[in-house]
């Protein structure tokens, strides 16, 4: 019985080892979701062509995640001359507001594209429990960084790390 | 003795066979992703003779605590998930029903290009969700996932078909036989700018789908012949040209006596339209809407909040301030007519009203009444049980107003280091038939918010929020403060008092005030919060909320990965 456990145990610890030694990257799921314009979008679409990528989690209920978008677009401009970085923010708003989202950004002029996951199919594919919520992927596509939570000022350290990943730097874990 | 040996030996075998087929594994675990996340929401209570909240009323249950852990594991195009929940004992406000704890939420799927199967327990929303929405809102601890199978399936771009059936999650029960309904569902969307390649970059952008959803449920009823099956239909278009958009769906249900609807055989039906223009710096969005006896559930005799099969969105901002969401609509599922209309504009940067860094402004009213109903003959009277119930002139407008609310917000930074919002609010609120209870006055209220931030440094923020309230039905004027200081990206700090200053009744002029602080780091945050809360949607330290009235100390723990 003895050997039996240690049998177990060792081939765990071999399967355990060769996990430990590969690089383990996260990979977007692929998740239909619309476009503002009730067009069906497919969350593998969100690409940047090897540039980084911000994805953020958002509604029209929730406060701090307006702010935290007001402050991407007054940056982004700067954002993307300096890096290239694209920024989809993703609205969990449900059929409630959905088709209020479209009129809400124009009259925000928010620069960066803007989709809707109405029942959450995306936010619970990403595990997100509550918003603002962000994502940062790195040229590849594999999501490098994530936070909750937006506090005034927040949109510079996610800049800090945006910069090292259009450099090429790896973030440390 | 035998078996033993056997295991052993294969065991043995797999140990050395690892060596052979570790390329394969390794590849095996480099594509395996597993993910989750965490989260426990706790309250202990304390006994709070000003909330009528005293020691043998909370009796042992001194201590809520709400958790759930989530797992999903992906290989390719398979992938599979479980949540456990534990509600040992529910927070106060939530369903008692909850109590207990398991894993409600188990799926496995696989995913091709142009095919899906789910079984287990999914999530699924047709269209509006009129005739089928089933979700999970754990700050409400509301959950009517389908456990069955779900199909779809995309023969070309642009065209795509949805099946499902199954049986709706019900706090912790297991499905019986004829104890709840069955339900059946398919659903078809048309991209007219995917499938016709003349139209791919037409300006005008067409989407048309339509589905049916059919429960099943045995009549053990003593009284009445009630349908066993009943089906449901719905069309819907999305339409664009340019800066125009229009959205529509409407809905019709087969008779469907319920407890709900008080037992009428009465048809149902749904309607919503939505229209907006926008472009740079301007939207303006018009909405109409329509309910008529349209609760649709997977057991007609529940009235708690569970088992819906349609999703009826109320049409009313949903707002966030403490005061401003002290009187929340709710949609009335037996009738209602309504309309909202929103104007977003940025004034421009530079401009004389806009300053040197543009203002938002943000223009809503929207209103919702009863229905019209007539009696059917003269010797019915209207809701009758067991009858057809009542007609109604679908565009017509009943004299009650259900909801009213005129709000105007301003949004505007003064200076790198100033920067508020600003909200006027006008509402009327029906409480007897929004919180049912019958008797009660229209609330009439004008609401004030100023909300002020001050950046000291690029990371730490001093916010300040003052809000009142002024009606002379109901609890009468409230008036509260909430300080909140942040350092980004980790802390914030908060203190916030609302204060019932204006009850006729002076023993209730209540002082609801707590404080607050949080830690962020990644996606890890703990929040504590200590003092009285208010039964509300509470919005500090970056997030927002749900929140059920109690006294003591609150927190909130969660993660993912």
């Amino acid at each position: 019985m003895k050997n039996l456990i240690l049998v177990s145990l060792l081939s765990l610890l071999s399967l355990a080892a060769v996990s430990q030694n590969s690089e383990k990257n996260t990979n977007l799921p692929s998740v239909n979701i619309k476009t503002l314009d009730g067009q069906t979008f497919n969350t593998q679409d969100i690409t940047n062509d090897g540039k980084p990528v911000i994805i953020s989690f958002w509604a029209l209920w929730c406060k701090p995640c307006k702010k935290e978008l007001d402050a991407f677009n007054e940056n982004y401009e700067d954002w993307v001359d300096e890096t290239g970085v694209k920024v989809f923010a993703i609205s969990i708003d449900d059929s409630r507001s959905t088709a209020k989202v479209l009129p809400f950004v124009s009259g925000k002029d928010w620069e960066f594209e803007v989709l809707l996951d109405p029942n959450g199919d995306f936010k619970r594919a990403l595990n997100v429990n509550m918003i603002p919520h962000t994502f940062l992927l790195d040229g590849d596509g594999k999501i490098v960084y994530q936070h909750t939570s937006y506090y005034e000022g927040g949109e510079f350290e996610l800049y800090e790390l945006v910069k090292k990943v259009a450099n090429g730097e790896t973030l440390g874990k | 003795m035998k078996r033993f040996k056997f295991i052993f030996l294969l065991l043995f075998l797999l140990t050395f066979g690892i060596k052979t087929v570790n390329s394969q594994i390794s590849d095996l675990i480099n594509r395996s992703e597993v993910h989750g996340s965490f989260e426990i929401d706790g309250q202990y209570y304390q006994a709070d003779n000003a909330l009528g909240i005293t020691d043998s009323l909370l009796g042992g249950r001194k201590l809520g605590l709400n958790g759930f852990g989530n797992i999903t594991y992906t290989l390719g195009k398979f992938s599979a998930g479980m949540r456990y929940e534990a509600y040992l004992t529910p927070i106060a406000g939530f369903d008692p029903a909850l109590e207990g704890n398991g894993f409600p939420y188990l799926w496995a799927a696989y995913n091709d290009d142009n095919f899906s199967v789910t079984v287990g327990n999914f999530y699924e929303q047709f269209g509006s969700g009129f005739v089928l929405r089933t979700y999970e809102e754990w700050a409400l601890g509301y959950d009517n996932s389908l456990n069955g199978v779900r199909v779809t399936y995309e023969p070309v771009k642009g065209l795509l078909f949805k099946a499902v059936y199954g049986t709706q999650r019900y706090f912790w029960d297991k499905f019986e036989k004829n104890d709840l309904g069955i339900v059946r569902g398919v659903d078809a969307e048309m991209n007219f700018n995917d499938l016709f390649k003349a139209m791919s970059n037409s300006k005008f952008r067409f989407v048309l789908g339509g589905s049916m959803v059919s429960k099943f449920q045995v009549d053990e009823n003593p009284i009445y012949k009630l349908p066993e099956n009943v089906a449901s239909f719905a069309g819907r278009a999305n339409i664009g040209y340019g800066k125009f958009n229009l959205s529509t769906e409407y809905a019709y249900k087969i008779n469907d006596p319920s407890a709900i609807n008080n037992y009428i055989y009465k048809e149902g039906q749904a309607f919503i339209a939505s229209a907006s223009y926008s472009t740079k710096g301007l939207g303006i969005f018009a909405q109409f809407k329509r309910i008529d006896n349209f609760s649709f559930r997977s057991d007609r005799d529940v009235t708690a909040n569970a088992l819906d099969i349609s999703y009826l969105p109320p049409i009313t901002e949903s707002h966030t301030y403490a005061l401003t969401s002290m009187y929340p609509y709710a949609t009335q599922p037996n009738g209602e007519i309504g309309f909202q209309f929103q104007v977003n504009y940025k004034v421009p940067k530079k401009s004389k009203l806009g300053g040197k860094y543009g203002m938002g402004i943000e223009i809503n009213y929207s209103q919702i009444n009863d229905i019209v109903r007539n009696k059917v003959n003269d010797t019915t009277a209207i809701n009758q049980k067991g009858t057809l119930g009542y007609t109604s002139d679908f565009l017509k407008f009943g004299d009650q107003i259900f909801w009213r609310d005129l709000h105007i917000t301003i949004n505007k930074k003064f200076s790198r280091k100033v920067k508020g919002i600003f909200q006027y609010m006008y509402q009327t609120y029906d409480i007897a038939t929004i919180e049912g209870h019958p008797g009660e006055p229209e609330v009439n209220s004008h609401i004030a918010v100023a909300d002020v931030t001050y950046k000291f440094t690029s990371t730490k923020s001093l916010r300040m929020e003052v809000q009142g309230l002024w009606t002379k039905e109901d609890m009468g004027d409230w008036a509260a403060v909430l300080l909140e200081y942040t350092i980004s990206p980790h802390w914030f700090f908060s203190i916030t008092d609302q204060y019932n200053y204006g009850n006729s009744v002076v023993a209730d002029q209540t002082h609801y005030f707590s404080a607050a602080f949080g830690y962020t780091y990644k996606t890890t945050r703990f929040q504590f919060t200590y003092g009285r809360q208010r039964e509300g949607i509470v919005c500090v330290g970056g997030v927002c909320r749900q929140v059920p009235a109690a006294s003591g100390l609150s927190f909130a723990i969660s993660t993912n990965f």
